[in-house]
């Protein structure tokens, strides 16, 4: 979310957010938090298939073909989960916020 | 107001019911989308303009649908495209609808709404009380309340303005009783020519501008918009307080552009109710004056000229506008009085008293010298509130200032069996 909230007079009628979702940062609401071995990740595309929140990121090879690296979009990613449960390899492991 | 010159070339005289008159006011205001699902006392309203669709005489888009909840939701849908859209609706299915209700309102969106009163379930009941639309008053949808036909005809009219005037864009509720004004056929007056309602509306609905994302931007859901808007998304601790600020001051602008449109409409029809918000019947030297809402304001003013006709000052502000509620506007006009009787047609369990009681008795706190007020909650489910009902009534008020009677806050007017008082 944005850092300077603005006050009613600012604001559109009707509850129309004021900033597009892009600007609000969910990624707060986390309790755990998904961690990627790149050891393990055999770049299968199921975490960034099933996330919720479109927050699987994927780093492409320079020929634009191939994957290089999987990461997590930590400002929007909200520790659902799901990742680690669809991962066949278990290379997503989640870790409560602070520890890691 | 006399009606004269132009005014009179302008209008026809024609008979028709309320529904009737509601559906006429429909179709003349050029009205993009219907949606409404018929229930009793409200069915005629959605007959005619399923009709007038059929016979070629309207071009409106009139949806189908298979609840009261789908219907206002097609509306919603529809106002948010930037239609000008109507609904009609009464008792179980404004109940049905309470969820969109409060939906509609804070998206901003100008649909108006007829509700035709009617009783609440259980036991099931068809007739007239004012129960239904009473279970909406904080919805912050403005509330608009007709005594007859003809005012339903006005008022419908002038709800399209009111709704889509830029400082409200709040939707707008016009009330009458049912069967006594829905099914009772009266000679009204109504517009000759579409135009002339049309040319008061300002043509079609237009679409309000706003700024978002330092660019100008049409609030509607269409995809040309310079920048594509979002309704209705979450909006958490952060910003929805803020979001419902601008929402309580549009009701408070509602006061003005209530009484501003309906003057306008005056100046084309002839007719007028009061200021528009309050509809005050021989209030100024008034002794004893009665609060009343719906039909029920003729009935007391043949009550109030008998009574005057015997020298005793009795007077009646007929409540129009519900919400907002004109608490300062009433305050003044009834201030003077030595007791004010409000008339419920509505419920009042585990309440001080019926709604209009406790809004009008809550006006007065700020004065020192105030008159007393007592409540009278009558009529429910259509129960028959004849002449001599309010006279007793009144007599009633006139026995407390003389010291025969004891002061009550509550009554059951004209229900069997013994009286049962709220002290």
């Amino acid at each position: 979310m944005s850092e300077e909230l603005l006050s009613w007079d600012k604001l559109p009628i009707g509850g129309i957010p004021p900033f597009p979702s892009t600007e609000y940062k969910t990624g707060t609401w986390r309790t755990f938090k998904p961690i990627i071995d790149e050891e393990k990740c055999t770049k299968c595309f199921r975490c960034w298939l099933y996330c919720p929140d479109n927050s699987i990121k994927i780093e492409w090879e320079a020929d634009g073909k191939k994957p290089r690296r999987f990461f997590v979009n930590y400002e929007f990613c909200k520790g659902c989960g799901i990742c680690t449960k669809v991962c066949p390899v278990n290379a997503i492991e989640m870790v409560l916020e602070g520890e890691k | 107001m006399k009606i004269e010159g132009k005014q009179m070339i302008d209008q026809m005289d024609i008979i028709l019911n309320g529904d009737e008159a509601v559906a006429y006011a429909v179709k003349q205001s050029d009205v993009d989308v219907v949606a409404a699902y018929p229930i009793t006392p409200q069915t005629i309203i959605v007959e005619r303009l399923a009709e007038f669709l059929a016979n070629g005489e309207a071009d409106y888009e009139f949806i189908s649908v298979e609840s009261e909840h789908s219907a206002l939701s097609a509306v919603m849908g529809a106002s948010a495209a930037g239609a000008r859209a109507f609904t009609a609706t009464a008792s179980q299915g404004l109940l049905l609808m309470n969820e969109i209700l409060w939906i509609v309102s804070s998206l901003r969106l100008p649909v108006v709404m007829a509700i035709v009163d009617r009783a609440v379930s259980a036991p099931i009941n068809i007739h007239c009380d004012h129960t239904d639309i009473m279970s909406a008053r904080d919805t912050s949808w403005v509330i608009l309340h007709a005594e007859n036909a003809q005012e339903a005809y006005d008022t419908v009219i002038q709800a399209f303005r009111i709704a889509e005037d830029e400082r409200v864009l709040l939707p707008v509720m016009v009330g009458f009783d049912g069967f006594l004004v829905s099914h009772t056929s009266e000679r009204i007056k109504i517009f000759k020519d579409d135009e002339i309602v049309h040319k008061f509306l300002g043509g079609p609905r237009k679409i309000p501008k706003i700024e978002l994302q330092g660019k100008t931007t049409d609030f509607a859901l269409w995809p040309k918009t310079p920048v594509p808007i979002t309704l209705g998304p979450l909006d958490l601790y952060d910003y929805y307080f803020e979001h419902k600020i601008p929402q309580a001051i549009a009701m408070e602008n509602a006061y003005q552009v209530i009484k501003e449109v309906h003057d306008e409409y005056a100046k084309i029809s002839g007719r007028s109710y009061g200021d528009g918000l309050l509809h005050p019947y021989m209030v100024d030297d008034a002794e004893i004056i009665a609060i009343v809402m719906g039909s029920t304001a003729g009935t007391m003013r043949y009550v109030i000229d008998e009574m005057r006709e015997e020298g005793l000052k009795v007077g009646m502000v007929r409540i129009r506008s519900f919400r907002p509620f004109p608490y300062k506007q009433l305050a003044e006009m009834i201030k003077h009085a030595k007791i004010i009787g409000v008339f419920d047609r509505a419920q009042d369990m585990g309440a001080q008293g019926g709604p209009l009681y406790v809004e009008t008795r809550s006006t007065l706190y700020d004065y020192d010298l105030r008159p007393k007020v007592v409540n009278y909650v009558y009529g429910l489910g259509g129960r028959d509130t004849p002449p001599s009902l309010l006279r007793g009534a009144l007599d009633k008020l006139y026995d407390i200032l003389k010291g025969k009677e004891k002061i009550f806050r509550r009554i059951y007017l004209g229900v069997r069996g013994p009286e049962v008082r709220g002290e």
